[in-house]
């Protein structure tokens, strides 16, 4: 699945201003020949292995299988290093940095589970760490600043607009037009101005690569039916669709975050509500009004609620190589209750919408769905608090 | 007929160039900020067209969007705000805004509607060179309405040619790699602005992005045709009761030059 200058369809692109194009050109320029190289590859892979914890299970779900009378893998990605699939892509832009000479790392964050991962990779290189965070995010999610901080890491405040996510991306944005030499950009998702998306999404292929693999080492079979993961961005799921994309046998499933309900204005179900446009300098399906101003989302999973898609899925979507989805935040908070229950396992809020969308759809007896558990779900035990 | 290229042919001194964001402080400013900065001796004027992520301007451009967005701004009721303002001035009006907006309003009408509005040209920091050409160089050729595009201190000398033939209008020299509203030593951008100089390009130059007082000014016009101020002027608008006296308050000290 690769752009074609810089396109996924008409999705993607570079919507930037001169001042950054430089940055992004020489990023652009550099990208795919360092990861290819044999030195990147070895650290990268080894760095997965022995400080990740990779690969993640795909472990046999046999009380959900049972329940919903087909054959359920879990992709155990909450059991990496941090709690959740954002570190594969933080390690591998880490080593890049480090390969074009960077000497300082910004990253913005919703939740805090990028922030954490961004200032652990930062903390094993070495390298200097500012995460920008909208000021409501960082009184919601306080066990995460206080992770970051640790990680030595500074948190800084994003005060304008909305002061959630989106403004965090606009003033890491900012910080980088303003330190273009020395400062590499670390972005948590397939999203903002190519090669980004492209870039992010081959790190995260690792999930999908190894879903195969274990599948095959499983079953005999070469790939799933179905596999079914969560959207905000977008990282997980291509992650653990890339492998699985154009084949003929797997359905790809994106579940976006429908919040009290895709019509009622408190959503994140950006492609159900599929208005194009350019956020963050990429091309894709946002949030937005009549006029064009970008519009907060609303979901009760933080990672979630981002009011644009990475433009990979805005075209998997419009060329129906995925379907789109949406669950609900009560349908997600019944789902990861009923997974903590069934198999022990207490998911992200996120990775619950993925498990939610079980209920929806009936699969054949004789069919193999996977569900990408992107994250774990302690940093969420506020939210559940309520609902136990 | 082109304004622009007529105000740059007639005017001897540095152009000096002010940018507000429409809708702010109130709503229905935008003509009365646009006469009176004419009244004032400013040769050329940007309208800020107000977006809710604006990626390339700092925090008092940010807040006056938001604050104009709030206020109930959009780009429909601009057009329809300066709908006869060409009866009452021919200052050059140049649109200053983010691609999305454009986007969601139609291209083709967005210019159809500046050419009819009689907007002189457009500057929209989020379209990239690249894009331009691909896709809406043809479009604005055919509407006769100027693109002006940014440099900045890293672009490439190849590339300054490539956006200076490409461009019309202007050309925004961005002082520094940086959002608007910094206040960093302008002193050190001289280098670069000598250098744009002595390229001898097609454009007239207008340096941008930190310019907020008299002496930042001249500094960044002795290598440039002019220089446009945004985030100052925006910011001495705030809290002002009277609109008048405070436009005429932020420009007396360029006035000085105008008398000479």
């Amino acid at each position: 699945m690769k752009p074609i200058n810089g396109f996924y369809g008409e999705f993607g692109g570079a919507f930037i201003p001169e001042m950054l194009y430089p940055n992004v050109r020489e990023l652009e320029k550099e990208y795919q020949y360092i990861i290819d190289s044999e030195d990147f590859q070895k650290e990268f892979r080894s760095l997965l292995r022995d400080y990740v914890g990779r690969p993640t299970p795909l472990y046999f779900s046999k009380n959900l299988s049972e329940k919903y009378q087909t054959n359920i893998y879990l992709k155990r990605e909450d059991l990496n290093h941090t709690g959740a699939h954002k570190i594969n892509n933080t390690i591998g832009q880490i080593l890049l940095a480090k390969r074009v000479g960077k000497k300082r790392i910004i990253a913005e964050t919703g939740a805090g589970q990028h922030g954490v991962a961004t200032a652990t990779a930062c903390a094993l290189v070495g390298m200097e760490c500012s995460v920008f965070m909208g000021a409501v995010d960082i009184d919601r999610q306080a066990p995460n600043v206080q992770r970051m901080k640790l990680l030595g890491a500074k948190v800084i405040p994003a005060t304008s607009g909305s002061q959630t996510l989106k403004d965090a991306t606009n003033e890491a944005i900012r910080e980088w037009i303003n330190n273009p030499l020395d400062t590499h950009y670390i972005i948590g998702s397939v999203v903002g101005p190519h090669p980004y998306p492209d870039m992010v999404a081959q790190f995260q292929s690792i999930i999908s690569e190894e879903i195969k693999n274990q599948l095959f080492d499983q079953t005999g079979k070469e790939a799933p039916d179905h596999v079914i993961a969560c959207v905000g961005g977008g990282s997980n799921a291509i992650g653990a669709f890339y492998h699985f994309i154009d084949n003929d046998i797997t359905q790809l499933i994106a579940v976006e975050a429908a919040g009290h309900g895709v019509q009622t204005g408190k959503t994140a179900a950006t492609i159900a509500l599929g208005k194009k446009g350019i956020i963050h300098g990429s091309q894709t399906f946002l949030m937005q009004t009549e006029d064009g101003q970008i519009v907060e989302p609303h979901s009760i999973s933080a990672g979630l609620d981002y009011p644009g898609i990475g433009p990979i899925h805005a075209y998997l979507s419009e060329s129906k190589k995925a379907k789109i989805v949406s669950i609900s935040d009560q349908e997600a908070i019944e789902a990861g209750i009923f997974l903590s229950r069934t198999e022990g396992i207490i998911p992200a809020l996120e990775s619950a919408h993925a498990l939610a969308y079980l209920e929806k759809e009936n699969f054949g007896k004789e069919e193999i769905v996977v569900v990408n558990l992107s994250g774990r779900g302690d940093k969420d035990m506020v939210t559940y608090e309520k609902y136990i | 007929m082109d304004r622009l290229k007529k105000m740059f042919e007639n005017t001897e001194r540095k152009v000096l160039s002010i940018y507000f964001t429409a809708g702010y402080p109130q709503l229905n400013d935008t003509e009365t900020i646009i006469l009176e900065l004419e009244k004032n001796g400013v040769d050329l004027i940007e309208i800020g067209i107000p977006f809710s992520d604006p990626l390339a301007d700092g925090p008092i451009i940010q807040q006056s969007s938001y604050k104009a967005i709030e206020n109930g701004m959009t780009l429909k009721l601009l057009f329809e705000q300066l709908k006869d303002i060409r009866q009452k001035t021919q200052i050059p009006l140049v649109l200053m805004g983010y691609l999305n907006s454009v986007i969601q309003f139609g291209e083709d009408e967005f210019c159809r509607k500046c050419v009819e509005t009689g907007i002189d040209g457009v500057i929209l920091p989020d379209l990239p060179l690249e894009y331009y050409e691909m896709k809406y160089q043809r479009l604005f050729k055919n509407h006769g309405l100027n693109l002006i595009m940014l440099i900045s201190p890293q672009t490439s000398i190849e590339r300054i040619q490539k956006i200076d033939a490409v461009s019309s209008g202007f050309l925004y020299l961005v002082s520094s790699n940086s959002i608007t509203g910094g206040t960093e030593n302008l002193g050190k951008q001289r280098e670069y602005f000598k250098r744009i100089s002595d390229m001898q390009l097609n454009n007239p130059t207008l340096a941008g992005f930190g310019i907020h007082d008299k002496e930042s000014f001249e500094i960044a016009t002795e290598n440039t045709n002019g220089a446009i101020i945004g985030s100052a002027f925006i910011k001495s608008l705030e809290d002002q009761e009277n609109l008048e006296k405070a436009v005429a308050k932020f420009l007396s000290p360029f006035k000085i030059d105008q008398c000479v």
